[in-house]
């Protein structure tokens, strides 16, 4: 069951350029375990989308099944939402976008519904580049049917029942990378300082924008032996490229040294500015990318931060070719073809 | 020996090789005859390769207009293909002739008394001819086509136009094309005694009616009906839907302004992903198709369960092939009716139309996204593989331009901010049919979330088990809504009331004329029902309740559409006769007749019907 939040707020609530407050990005009150991740990157969400100023009802929110796909409940009440079967959101996120390019689309999937089920369909969302932002709430582990493993677990990791996981972990950043995504991250729900200008900058971006969200499930992986767990994660994370994002309508002022910093500027003039850490690549170099990801997997660290980001690239509607004018406002003057081009067609069949 | 004597009324079968270019030969052979005024239904039975393999090409001349298959074999054979020529020898109906490429001397044991061996040496004919191997052999094909002009009294100038046609724009290869069909004619002149005794004549019987595939058609459909949004995935024999819509867009659907595509297609990864993008063009407000076979189907269904209970519009293309699993994948079928009726687990009904000629698929695929749209459901328009990948003479295409899409009740921004409440799921017209919104309409109203899990009027999730109830009841009255929507059967009755009926669709349809007639010579007037919708209309029940009994025609084994009457209307089993033919092969009258005659002639209708 979802339930209805109080409506009530302060009425000295910050507002953006909208006049909308936080409240109006908020969803249904959660119903996942307190203390679960994905309401962090649920929050985080709300966050970048107030401070972003997007209108509400012009994103639309995808999400598969599981329980990182029930949580766009709790999430952009005022937005439109589909929850659709298990791992294929992908394929109804590239028709929504096909019939409506205007919208800001965004998926929320987890392990199994990207890395299992949802494999094909997410292999496939990354190579036409849909222009949207797909978020993995990743816990490594199944939590609505109870605690079974996930494709991202680590090898060698145990469950909670203290299973050894026999299977190497799929790393979907990595993929994301060679199958052509122009925006990698990868966070943690723990981090809202980092994931908050993450989010910001994938969702001005045009094209495929994919946040890897290590999202610990306190319910069935958050024991002494996983390495999913609140406290693995925080031991385990290394920032790497730190990003900020400015919007484009803000003065840009640095707070970093010359040569410690590199702009990325995206489609809609915002930039995002980042901080190379200390083992920093150039995120605008592919195999640079891969590369630091499993270097840092080898040596038992996660890597987070942007990862890759390619502005320049092309996205699906450039590619199909695709009018600016979004297809599902056409009617028929436009579309219908009419009697009179039939006459030559008929005579083609005679 | 006895002759087959016949103008305009015969079968020739073109027996060749895929992949050595004798389609089209073969249909400009067909069109030919076509544009002699002459009813022709040309049938291509092809095997499931690229080259090599035998592949078949009948094509029925029926003055008579009878365009169903005709049961048995050939009257000429043209047999160009060595593998298969034992088979070929003996698919000739005595009486007929058989022409064959003699640059090799045929296997005497081939030989046959009963009919005339028309030899031709079309290698030979090729090899002093023309230097270019591939010359050779695609050249053979337009020999033979120019040797049969001669043998059947065709018009070669008809011919010469069609070859003209063809090479628009490639005119350098009009002439050569034309010698080889001279090569042909002259040599069956010289040769033979011509014409023979089968023969064609000028006609008027064809009028203004076209020569064109269902897959075509329906491809043309979807343009015209507004399509916008297409995700699809290869499968034969559906593929050259998508194809035929894509190509027609690129011609008719090009914004002049900026050039760029009122239309978007994207070919997914699998069947899928093909109708996930079809659900997700239809949720957003353009209207979206896919098209696909048995199998695709089959992956389909739990997304087609999804657009059931969630109420997407979205139509789906159905060319059904012979199954179950790989089945025979060229040969045709009407096998996917309980699949797509029932398509997904829980309580679904999905609804089905039955295009019988490509100009229905026109039609039928154009309104289907009318009916998806009102009914907000998928839309299935059930064809198949001898409908679609056929050539089929076919009224003319037509567009009446005083037509609007009905978009259904869909409510705009205005709209919201003038009604009092808003339910996605709220049954206001008594008819079980809810008020929807595209996302983006409006900031504040109308904003709802969609799922496949169970949900209050009011589109919130919920178990409450009177809350589902109550949904699934309503879906069930929006149902019957949908029936008084969709195409009404069409009747063809007798003047004084037959106590027999027969029940068909789809391509049946095209065996139906030949087969009244011959029930007819045998003193048997039954009334005709062909079937164009599932859920099925009032008219549907009324038909077999004002008949003793009533044969159900159909092209699979255990009789689907017999199951589905008896099924949603609670019809006695008895009282429904199955007559199915699932050979791969499209039904012909021959069998349906003959089925039905011995039936009658075993179990007299008034017996049964007491029981």
């Amino acid at each position: 069951m979802s339930y209805l939040k109080s409506k009530f707020h302060h009425p000295k609530l910050a507002k953006n350029d909208l006049g909308l407050t936080y409240r109006d990005y908020e969803g249904a009150l959660s119903t996942l375990c307190a203390g679960c991740g994905h309401d962090a990157v649920g929050a985080a969400l709300v966050q970048a989308c107030f401070e972003l100023s997007l209108e509400p009802h012009k994103v639309a929110k995808l999400s598969g099944i599981g329980c990182s796909s029930k949580a766009p409940t709790y999430f952009l009440g005022k937005s439109h939402g589909f929850n659709t079967v298990h791992g294929r959101m992908p394929s109804v996120a590239t028709g929504a976008s096909m019939a409506n390019r205007s919208l800001k689309y965004v998926g929320m999937s987890g392990d199994g519904d990207t890395a299992s089920i949802g494999m094909g369909q997410f292999a496939h969302v990354v190579r036409r580049r849909l222009d949207m932002t797909y978020i993995v709430a990743n816990n490594g582990v199944y939590g609505l049917t109870k605690g079974q493993t996930a494709a991202t677990a680590d090898k060698g990791s145990h469950t909670k029942k203290g299973e050894e996981i026999l299977w190497s972990a799929i790393d979907l950043p990595t993929m994301a990378l060679q199958l052509g995504a122009t925006f990698v991250a990868r966070s943690f729900s723990g981090d809202k300082d980092q994931l908050v200008p993450l989010l910001k900058a994938a969702l001005c971006h045009e094209g495929f924008a994919f946040i890897d969200v290590l999202s610990p499930c306190v319910t069935f992986n958050n024991h002494a032996t996983s390495t999913r767990s609140y406290d693995y994660v925080r031991e385990h994370v290394e920032a790497g490229n730190i990003a900020d994002f400015v919007p484009s309508r803000e003065e840009i002022t640095t707070k970093y040294a010359e040569g410690e910093s590199k702009d990325i500027c995206l489609h809609d003039g915002s930039l995002i500015r980042l901080h190379k850490g200390k083992d920093g690549y150039d995120p605008t170099d592919r195999f640079a990318a891969i590369n630091a990801i499993e270097q840092h997997r080898v040596k038992g660290e996660i890597l987070t931060g942007l990862l890759y980001c390619d502005p320049t690239l092309r996205d699906m509607h450039d590619f199909l070719g695709t009018t600016e004018t979004p297809l599902n406002t056409l009617d028929e003057k436009t579309l219908c073809p009419g009697n009179h081009a039939l006459a030559g067609i008929n005579n083609s069949f005679r | 020996m006895k002759t087959i004597n016949s103008v305009n009324e015969f079968v020739i079968r073109f027996a060749n090789t895929n992949g050595t270019g004798s389609a089209s030969a073969n249909n400009m052979f067909a069109k030919a005859i076509f544009r002699m005024g002459v009813p022709v239904s040309p049938r291509n039975v092809f095997p499931s390769n690229i080259q090599g393999m035998p592949t078949w090409y009948d094509v029925r001349v029926s003055e008579k207009g009878y365009l169903g298959r005709r049961a048995g074999g050939a009257d000429i054979v043209v047999a160009m293909n060595s593998q298969s020529m034992m088979d070929d020898v003996q698919s000739v109906e005595a009486g007929g002739y058989f022409l064959y490429d003699s640059t090799k001397e045929i296997d005497p044991q081939l030989m046959r008394k009963d009919i005339t061996f028309l030899g031709m040496p079309i290698s030979a004919i090729c090899l002093r001819e023309y230097n270019d191997p591939r010359q050779r052999q695609l050249f053979k094909n337009v020999i033979y086509v120019g040797a049969l002009a001669a043998l059947l009294d065709m018009d070669f100038e008809v011919l010469k136009g069609l070859i003209a046609d063809q090479f628009k724009g490639k005119e350098k290869l009009i002439s050569p094309n034309v010698h080889a069909l001279e090569l042909g004619y002259q040599y069956a002149k010289t040769n033979f005694n011509c014409p023979l005794s089968i023969r064609v004549q000028k006609s008027d019987k064809v009028g203004n009616r076209i020569l064109i595939d269902g897959n075509t058609a329906a491809g043309l459909g979807a343009v015209y009906g507004g399509a916008t949004v297409a995700g699809w995935y290869p499968i034969t024999p559906s593929t050259s839907v998508v194809e035929n819509y894509e190509k027609y867009c690129n011609r008719l659907r090009i914004d002049p302004a900026s050039g760029k595509k009122n239309f978007a297609v994207m070919q997914a990864e699998d069947e899928l992903a093909a109708i996930g993008i079809a659900i997700g063009g239809g949720w957003n407000g353009a209207r979206s198709f896919t098209a696909t076979s048995g199998p695709g189907v089959s992956l389909m269904t739990e997304f087609l369960g999804l657009a059931y209970f969630a109420e997407i519009p979205v139509v789906l293309i159905d060319v059904q092939r012979a199954g179950p699993s790989t089945g025979m994948p060229t040969r045709t079928q009407q096998s996917d009716i309980l699949a797509c009726a029932y398509a997904s687990h829980g309580d679904t009904k999905q609804v089905l139309i039955f295009p019988s000629t490509p100009t229905e698929c026109f039609h039928m695929t154009a309104d289907a996204f009318d009916y998806a749209e009102r009914i907000q459901t998928p839309i299935m328009v059930m064809t198949d593989l001898d409908l679609g990948m056929n050539d089929h003479m076919s009224d003319e295409l037509s567009w009446d331009d005083s037509r609007t899409y009905d978009r259904g009740k869909v409510l705009n921004a205005q709209q919201l901010e003038e009604v009092e409440e808003f339910g996605r799921y709220l049954d206001v017209d008594g008819d079980g049919i809810c008020y929807r919104t595209y996302p983006g309409t409006h900031p504040e109203k109308g904003i709802y979330f969609t799922r496949g899990t169970s949900r209050n009027e009011y589109a919130a999730y919920t178990e409450r088990g009177e809350d589902y109830v109550r949904n699934m009841e309503r879906l069930n009255k929006k149902f019957r809504t949908a029936a008084e929507i969709l195409p009404q059967p069409e009747m063809h009755r007798q003047n004084k009331g037959s106590k027999i009926g027969v029940v068909y669709f789809g391509t049946t349809n095209a065996a139906m004329d030949e087969t009244f007639d011959l029930l007819r010579a045998q003193g048997q007037n039954v009334d005709g029902m062909r079937l164009k919708a599932f859920p099925f209309a009032k008219a549907v029940e009324d038909f077999i309740e004002q008949h003793d009994q009533v044969f159900v025609i159909e092209q699979n084994r255990d009789a689907q559409m017999r199951t589905l009457l008896m099924n949603e209307l609670d019809i006695d089993p008895a009282k429904l006769v199955k007559v199915c033919n699932y050979d791969g092969l499209p039904i012909t009258a021959d069998f349906i007749s003959a089925t039905i005659l011995d039936h009658i002639a075993v179990a007299p209708a008034s017996k049964v019907a007491r029981g």
